[in-house]
């Protein structure tokens, strides 16, 4: 057990947990950025309000979640511990720095930018995760009605709801009622507050600075490296790192401006 | 051509230490970093003044003791060179110069430019050798079958020559891509291999005890390498280590 504990512990067996918790991270920005296109379906906030529901209540999903918490924050402080502690294996800094001829930027700046991301995840968490999970978010009812075979959904009140009702009487065959907590709506007045969607494209951008090296890293870090698969890794993570960041900042921007 | 130089000068290991401005007048193009440096010494000797130590040897790029920082860069503005290889046909007329030690808190400076790479020769100590029977009856390397690709990747490891270039570019003063290009010397060839587990493990965790950073992958250390040592050496060293990890005896 010590031995397993010197091994992690090591600048190697750290950086390998860096990696995983990092790749996690990436296949959970995947599924968040799925959900939050939902925002977009027409059912008056249905699947996405079904999904924050699905999202917290789940008990497999439960357990997914804990471990992205810990992800988060592993990743978050043993990096920020990392920083600082490289920083103190140059206790006298050079006069004339030289990083600019032989290394990229993000490189050399994943803990700022990772500490503007961890702000943002904080506020973030707070907006929209706390509210939901213990503040009083009011609810929204649905009915979902099965027409001519097919399940559709809509809000259980309002005119459009009644106009519906009027035009397909008779053709219902079955209802159910269901009741979610409208993070849909909390999203959408947020969303309308021009600085927290400013502070949110600025925070994609780091995102997108932070994966495009971070992605390529963690495969380093792993040891997965060889010619015939590089280049390979490198485009992939650039890809990522520039189409997801894109995905998440262009849904406060699309909502703000229309 | 003219230049202003301006350089750290450190008495002792404990001294503060700060930049002394030295103007230079009639440099040749032609001249080596290192010979623009004896003419300044012999200047400075000549006004009675203590001469810049700085630490030099084969001056032919073999031996990697010319450590140095200039402007920012270690080894100088060139690739692919060390400091004694670099020549003043690289600057211009009117430059300003920045010379500095290499910087790391496991090089300590002991005087004016030169540093202790001690901590190299312990990691090397650590588990950087191959045991082997010397009473005469070694056996020949060569009746030993080897990849020709392996034999290409080891020896382009071993061009390392342990000059530290990797650790002064390194942001975080990492010393990775000198310990994976000695783990991946020895690991890819059959003498090697028989050590392979315990080596790595120790060679890393002695290059932790001696103070040096973690590795960001930032590639300033292959970018700075007067040898050209590839980061893929220290993908290696990283599925050596976890390899060890799950295999080691200890
Ligand atoms: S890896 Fe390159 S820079 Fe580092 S010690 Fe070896 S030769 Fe010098
Ligand atoms: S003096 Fe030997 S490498 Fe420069």
């Amino acid at each position: 057990m010590s031995n397993l504990f010197k091994i992690f512990n090591s600048s190697t067996g750290q950086k390998v947990i860096m990696a995983l918790t990092g790749l996690f991270l990436c296949v959970f920005l995947v599924v968040h950025l799925m959900g939050n296109l939902q925002l977009f379906k027409h059912d008056d906030g249905f699947a996405f309000n079904h999904y924050s529901q699905f999202m917290t209540g789940n008990p497999l999903i439960k357990i997914v979640s804990y471990i992205t918490y810990f992800a988060i924050l592993y990743h978050a402080f043993k990096g920020l511990i990392m920083t600082m502690n490289n920083r103190k294996a140059r206790p006298v800094k050079y006069q004339v720095d030289g990083g600019w001829a032989n290394s990229h930027w993000t490189s050399r700046n994943m803990g700022i930018l990772g500490t503007v991301l961890l702000v943002f995840i904080v506020i973030h968490m707070i907006d929209f995760w706390y509210e939901f999970k213990f503040g009083n978010l009011p609810t929204k009812k649905y009915i979902q009605y099965d027409i001519g075979g097919e399940l559709k959904n809509m809000e259980f009140s309002g005119e459009k709801f009644q106009a519906r009702v009027k035009a397909s009487l008779g053709q219902i065959n079955d209802f159910t009622t269901l009741e979610y907590k409208d993070l849909y709506k909390e999203v959408y007045a947020t969303f309308d507050k021009w600085w927290y969607v400013l502070l949110y494209t600025i925070s994609m951008f780091a995102v997108a600075f932070h994966l495009w090296h971070g992605f390529k890293s963690a495969f380093q870090s792993l040891g997965i490296s060889h010619p015939a698969w590089n280049k390979t890794i490198k485009l992939v993570g650039y890809g990522f790192a520039v189409i997801v960041p894109l995905g998440f900042a262009l849904i406060p921007l699309i909502i703000f401006f229309s | 051509m003219n230049l202003t130089l301006k350089i750290w000068r450190q008495k002792s290991p404990d001294d503060k230490g700060g930049m002394v401005t030295y103007p230079m007048k009639d440099v040749e193009s032609h001249m080596s970093f290192l010979e623009m440096l004896d003419v300044l010494n012999n200047d400075l000797i000549t006004k009675g003044e203590e001469p810049v130590a700085f630490d030099h040897d084969c001056r032919e790029g073999i031996c990697g003791t010319c450590s140095m920082v200039i402007n920012g860069r270690p080894h100088g503005p060139d690739s692919a060179i060390t400091t004694c290889q670099l020549h003043m046909r690289k600057f211009n007329d009117g430059d300003t110069i920045h010379i500095e030690p290499f910087r790391a808190k496991s090089f300590p400076v002991l005087k004016d430019l030169t540093v202790d790479r001690g901590a190299f020769e312990r990691i090397m100590q650590a588990g950087g050798f191959i045991s082997v029977n010397t009473s005469g009856n070694t056996i020949d390397a060569n009746t030993i079958p080897i990849r020709k690709d392996h034999a290409d990747m080891a020896f382009d490891a071993a061009t390392c020559i342990g000059c530290g270039a990797c650790v002064a570019a390194c942001k975080n003063s990492s010393a990775m891509l000198f310990v994976s290009a000695k783990v991946s010397q020895l690991a890819l060839l059959p003498q090697g291999h028989t050590e392979r587990t315990e080596r790595v493990l120790k060679m890393v965790h002695q290059m932790d005890a001696e103070g040096f950073g973690t590795c960001s992958n930032t590639g300033a250390c292959a970018a700075e390498c007067p040898k050209e040592i590839s980061l893929d050496n220290i993908a290696r060293l990283n599925r050596e280590y976890l390899r060890a990890s799950f295999v080691s005896g200890e």
